[in-house]
């Protein structure tokens, strides 16, 4: 009979570890000798299933324990958004692309709004620049702290969880005073945002600055050390660079094997060059690498939001273009010309010329980049989101291969996919 | 980026390979894209990972309806060292959409090619596990055509549930 091969974790102080104990006892006086090689078991898991971050189901195939083969099956909520955008006008896309990955809305509407203003080669004025990174960087936190409650209440550290969502509902709150809604927000407008921020707006977003990281402190006190944690993610998972990359994996996943691929710092896009950040990076890519580059990752927001607040540019929050910005409500009233536009823009949209772009953007779970082809119309010809988890989800099986199956389950907390991004 | 001129010496090197695979080079809002045949779209893709585009990003299908050929497979490669993006793109018919897979040599197309063949009904030749991926296994059609219609689908309501299958009995 041969014995599975398993990772053991590494470091483990204070004599044995739990599961080091587990292994060393000797079972072998049961097993009969003329058994011959266990027996493989396929086990299907989801797609209702609390672990799974959604309806994602999961063909596994056991031995024993030990995880031999994973497939997943997806499509349960494929809801064909993309069909819905070529069925309407470019800036009436927008609230069906939000929907895609429902955690990092603002992320889906920046990725599909670059694309269409790089198709017109639309400038984006600097004020509506800093307002998309500073709404961005807070959803990229909200969304962090969903994966880090639902994470950690995969392990069993239920208290996390209510912690995590109620951080969260700060950041809704302000979502909901700078646009009027807490999720799908269309605030990001093609050519800007929707409106200004409101007053006082400012000071709670430098509040929350203010007490965020505390509650970052707290989190790391409650996990970063805790046993039970570090012996269900330390040494688990672990996947090399390369084979990530061939994967086309990004995002945390990538950053905790050491590569600093970023595409805020790679490829700057929405004045991100301005703002002074650093890149958490992992080393050996086991799934506490996953957990702590993810956690020094909302630091970092927390800094750049700081930034985004001083440096905020006075000047307009969307393109003064009027072809693509709707005019302002007084000027309905005086001029001919901006009814004229309004009329245009609310009927027709705006048209866009020819030709196909890909925009791609760092959201919480990697390169989010947005395929539009235009055909001159004023509906897009084709909108394809490439969304981070969808891709990232072909790795699972190779890092979950001769794990245990309690492993499979943390691994896929912290691998964080959102079935609503992989199937659309 | 490879800006126009860069582009021209990819595809002329291409063209050194083989004079007929490259069939048109587009320098669109800096970004370079280049149209081959899909015999050559392997080793297109070779060649630029050995010119350092090692990390394909993404691959997408389009419609092209009402030109032709129709349907479109896009490879978006990325070279990590200098930031730098390539688009190799290939056209084919409706009636004979065959286009090489190329999943053994680059893994992370495996899911986004049965995307392609489930909503535009490309078919990968070689591919491991060719199978529908979003859309159930039985589902005839490919939905993300330009042809096919929205809101095509039966609902299931109470209103009209005595015209359509009673699932219940």
């Amino acid at each position: 009979m041969s014995t599975p091969e398993v990772r053991k974790p590494e470091g483990a102080r204070g004599g044995l570890s739990y599961r080091e104990m587990e292994e060393s006892v000797e079972l072998s006086h049961i097993a009969h000798e003329d058994e011959g090689e266990q027996e493989l078991l396929t086990l299907n898991m989801g797609p209702h299933h609390p672990a799974t971050h959604g309806v994602l189901r999961l063909l596994t195939t056991l031995e024993g324990e030990v995880v031999r083969d994973v497939k997943p099956i997806i499509g349960y909520v494929h809801t064909g958004i993309e069909k819905t955008a070529e069925d309407k006008a470019y800036w009436k896309a927008i609230p069906v692309v939000e929907r895609m990955d429902y955690l990092s809305y603002y992320f889906n509407a920046m990725a599909y709004c670059g694309a269409v203003e790089t198709l017109i080669g639309l400038e984006v004025p600097p004020r509506a620049q800093y307002l998309r990174v500073l709404h961005l960087e807070l959803n990229r936190i909200a969304s962090h702290l969903i994966w880090l409650a639902t994470g950690a209440l995969d392990l069993g550290a239920i208290s996390v969880f209510w912690y995590g969502w109620r951080d969260r509902d700060r950041i809704l709150d302000l979502f909901e005073m700078s646009s009027g809604q807490r999720m799908h927000t269309r605030y990001f407008q093609v050519g800007g945002v929707m409106e200004d921020i409101p007053v006082g707006f400012e000071q709670r977003v430098r509040a929350f600055c203010k007490d965020f990281p505390k509650r970052l402190d707290q989190f790391e006190a409650l996990i970063d050390k805790n046993q039970i944690v570090l012996q269900r993610l330390r040494g688990v998972a672990a996947v090399d660079e390369q084979t990530l990359l061939g994967f086309g994996v990004t995002g945390p996943l990538l950053r905790a094997t050491g590569n600093p691929w970023d595409l805020r710092k790679a490829a700057p896009y929405s004045s991100y060059d301005h703002f002074d950040f650093k890149i958490p990076v992992g080393t050996v890519g086991d799934n506490y690498d996953r957990y702590r580059v993810r956690m020094a990752e909302m630091r970092e927001s927390v800094k750049i939001i700081e930034q985004a607040l001083d440096g905020l540019p006075e000047g307009p929050y969307i393109t003064p273009d009027r072809k693509y910005a709707l005019p302002p409500r007084h000027e309905l009233a005086t001029s001919m010309e901006a009814l004229i536009h309004h009329f245009k823009l609310v009927t027709e949209g705006f048209r866009v010329p020819p030709g196909e772009a890909y925009y791609p953007i760092e959201s919480p779970r990697g390169e989010l980049g947005c395929f539009v082809r235009s055909d001159g119309s004023s509906k897009p010809a084709r909108v394809h989101m490439r969304d981070p988890s969808f891709v990232n989800l072909q790795a699972f099986g190779e890092m979950v291969r001769d794990t245990y199956i309690a492993d499979l389950i943390a691994t896929l907390a912290m691998l964080d996919p959102i079935l609503g991004g992989i199937d659309r | 980026m490879p800006d126009a001129t860069g582009l021209e010496l990819i595809a002329q090197e291409l063209r050194d390979r083989d004079s007929e695979g490259v069939l048109d080079t587009t320098f669109f809002r800096e970004k370079a894209a280049i149209t081959v045949t899909r015999e050559t779209v392997q080793a297109t893709l070779e060649h630029l990972r050995g010119k350092g585009y090692g990390f394909m990003a993404s691959v997408h299908g389009v419609d092209y309806f009402p030109e032709e050929p129709r349907l479109g497979v896009h490879y978006e490669l990325l070279d990590m060292s200098t930031v730098d993006r390539i688009t190799v793109k290939v056209r084919v018919p409706l009636d004979d959409p065959h286009v090489p897979s190329v999943t053994p040599e680059w893994p992370t197309a495996d899911h986004q090619e049965r995307e392609i063949w489930d909503m535009f009904g490309v078919i990968f030749d070689g591919h491991p596990d060719h199978r529908r991926i979003l859309m159930p296994e039985d589902y005839e059609g490919h939905p993300q055509r330009r042809d096919f219609p929205v809101g095509g689908e039966p609902v299931h309501f109470t209103h009209n549930e005595s015209r359509q299958t009673r699932y219940t009995r």
